[in-house]
């Protein structure tokens, strides 16, 4: 494709998905569009997530300790000043008088996610394989203490609550538009050539004059920007949550989508986003029973996270690698077409 | 230790080199020199040091005492990615191309540390003329190449940094003979083109066909050294100072 249609058809894309975002909301119910916004939301969070953990093999489990950083932090900055006044009565003067929107307070809540990546990764992007999973691990363990015992910021265990629920679809799809178009402009130019180096062999990428640590480091800083903006997004989504929506259990749902779709694809991050969603909506409906025809299915409570975890199991016996692997889905290939091999 | 006839350091000068594994001693006191233009051969079994002299000169360990000098100035404490802009690529022990890419983005990985990148599309047409396996492979990925195709990328790839001192790690290990004579004969190309080489290897026979000097190594010290020809001479001597058997 020449460059002129390549940016005709991008556009055309921008503009239907644009036109389809404005006009869901009056073609499809309610439960459809929050269905869609939470899979824009998780596809922001898998992606960002792939970039290190696919890309540059640095298996981190600590992705949601952003993201609920990313939430607080464009929670406190968002709440209207009456609410803060009467929620948060013990927050530092400075930031009791300042309120900022929604816009600024979710690259607010992105940059400190910045600030605290460096601070992270510095020590432990040094680290390789299980190692680093373990104490990415610990740094979500850490970030979830330091939620709860916060209370004069984050009222503690408690709910956090009255963040105006601004995140909309189009916002939502916008954002996603967003971190999808600036993963695939580093992960398909000679950066992410150097991150698929620098996961298949240290030791050689050393070799031809590569940092590992400031390689990984980028990947790992970039990825912590974009969970903590899905933070705040899924934050201006619910409107309230408490430290415990961003836990193991949200850990393991974005882990799974990852796996499932293929860790080294950005598409691969989306179908795995989809797949799990529909497969988890479904089954909780499922999971409250049923009559089929003369058959009465009892309620079965937690059929959904069991279902997922066999999945996941499965996948990771038959096809580790997800279901796209290092591979993307191209238009072409959608299409029925052969696509060129473009890896050169 | 002479220095080569020549005038000003020789490209790799290394001191008294002394290099351990946590509590092992691998390298205790090795001296040797590279110059411009040379191909300088280190031979010995396995476990003598070899590829740990080599790890040590592009910055992969770091040494317990001594030094490792390019053009006069030491190294021995500079980052690795330092080094290989500084004009030492390494060729490392095992191949480790990168399996998941292609042999393209290998090799545009090779050229990572360039900064004439103007330049590089011109060297890899060269890597695909001296290796034209590797033309026919271009859009392959690398892991599925065969063992010496995956020997032919890895010396495409640390050459594609347009290295003045290239150091290789043992390419005839695991390779079928003829496969190797090829190789062989392409470093033969290599060196008449001018490319500073120090190569390590097991198979002393090729080793000394390209090299102009010879360094055998034994439990991590010089225990003979002379040039190719005389080396090639007495192979009972090299034999010997091989295996440390006595007269």
């Amino acid at each position: 494709m020449s460059g002129a249609v390549r940016l005709l058809a991008a556009l055309i894309g921008l503009a239907v998905l644009a036109a389809a975002a404005i006009y869901a909301p009056a073609v499809l119910d309610d439960y459809m569009v929050r269905v869609l916004i939470v899979m824009c939301i998780n596809a922001v969070l898998v992606s960002s997530l792939a970039l290190g953990n696919g890309f540059t093999g640095v298996f981190s489990i600590g992705h949601v300790g952003f993201v609920a950083v990313g939430a607080y932090v464009s929670g406190i900055l968002a709440l209207p000043l009456e609410a803060k006044a009467s929620l948060l009565p013990d927050l530092p003067s400075w930031l009791a008088s300042w309120y900022i929107g929604f816009l600024p307070s979710t690259i607010a809540g992105g940059l400190v996610c910045v600030a605290l990546a460096f601070a992270v990764g510095a020590p432990l992007m040094r680290l390789s394989g299980h190692f680093v999973s373990v104490a990415t691990l610990g740094f979500l363990v850490i970030v979830n203490v330091v939620l709860i015992n916060a209370d004069d910021f984050t009222r503690g265990a408690r709910t956090f609550t009255g963040i105006p629920m601004q995140t909309t679809l189009p916002w939502a799809l916008g954002w996603l538009v967003v971190t999808l178009v600036v993963l695939a402009r580093i992960v398909y130019a000679p950066t992410g050539r150097a991150y698929r180096a620098v996961r298949e062999d240290t030791i050689a990428a050393q070799a031809i004059g590569l940092d590992v640590l400031p390689t990984r480091l980028s990947a790992f800083v970039l990825g912590a920007f974009f969970a903590g903006v899905g933070g705040s997004l899924y934050g201006h989504y619910l409107g309230s949550f408490s430290p415990k929506s961003f836990y193991l259990q949200y850990t393991f749902l974005l882990v799974s989508m990852l796996v499932i779709g293929g860790m080294g694809s950005l598409t691969g991050s989306i179908v795995g986003v989809i797949a799990v969603t529909l497969l988890s909506e479904l089954l909780r409906n499922l999971e409250r029973g049923m009559d089929i025809g003369p058959i009465t299915v009892p309620p079965l409570y937690g059929a959904a996270q069991i279902v997922l975890g066999i999945i996941f199991i499965f996948f990771m016996i038959f096809r580790p690698s997800g279901a796209l692997g290092d591979r993307e889905l191209r238009l072409g290939w959608l299409l029925g077409r052969r696509n060129s091999s473009e890896r050169t | 230790m002479s220095n080569p006839p020549s005038a000003g350091p020789p490209l790799l000068a290394i001191e008294d080199l002394r290099v351990d594994y946590g509590a092992v001693r691998a390298v205790h006191g090795v001296s040797l020199h590279v110059a411009a233009g040379e191909v300088v051969a280190l031979l010995g079994a396995n476990g003598a040091g070899k590829s740990t002299i080599l790890r040590t000169i592009s910055g992969l360990l770091r040494p317990r005492a001594g030094q490792v000098q390019l053009d006069g100035a030491p190294i021995h404490r500079l980052a690795p990615a330092r080094i290989v802009r500084l004009g030492i690529a390494h060729s490392p022990e095992g191949r480790r191309v990168f399996g998941n890419l292609t042999v393209a983005e290998n090799l545009r990985l090779g050229a990572t540390s360039r900064t004439d990148r103007d330049k590089v599309p011109a060297d890899r047409e060269r890597m695909y003329n001296l290796f034209p396996i590797l033309r026919e492979r271009m859009h392959q990925v690398a892991g599925t190449l065969s063992g010496g195709e995956q020997q032919m990328l890895a010396l495409a790839r640390a050459l594609m940094a347009g290295p003045r001192l290239l150091l290789l790690d043992e390419p005839s290990l695991g390779i079928a003979p003829l496969i190797v004579r090829s190789i062989f004969a392409t470093l033969g190309e290599l060196k008449r083109q001018g490319t500073t080489m120090l190569l390590v290897e097991q198979n002393i026979n090729v080793a000394l066909g390209l090299a102009d000097r010879a360094y055998v190594l034994r439990t991590g010290e010089v225990s003979l050294t002379g040039t190719a020809a005389e080396l090639r001479d007495n192979y009972e001597r090299v034999a010997e100072a091989y295996l440390g058997a006595r007269q």
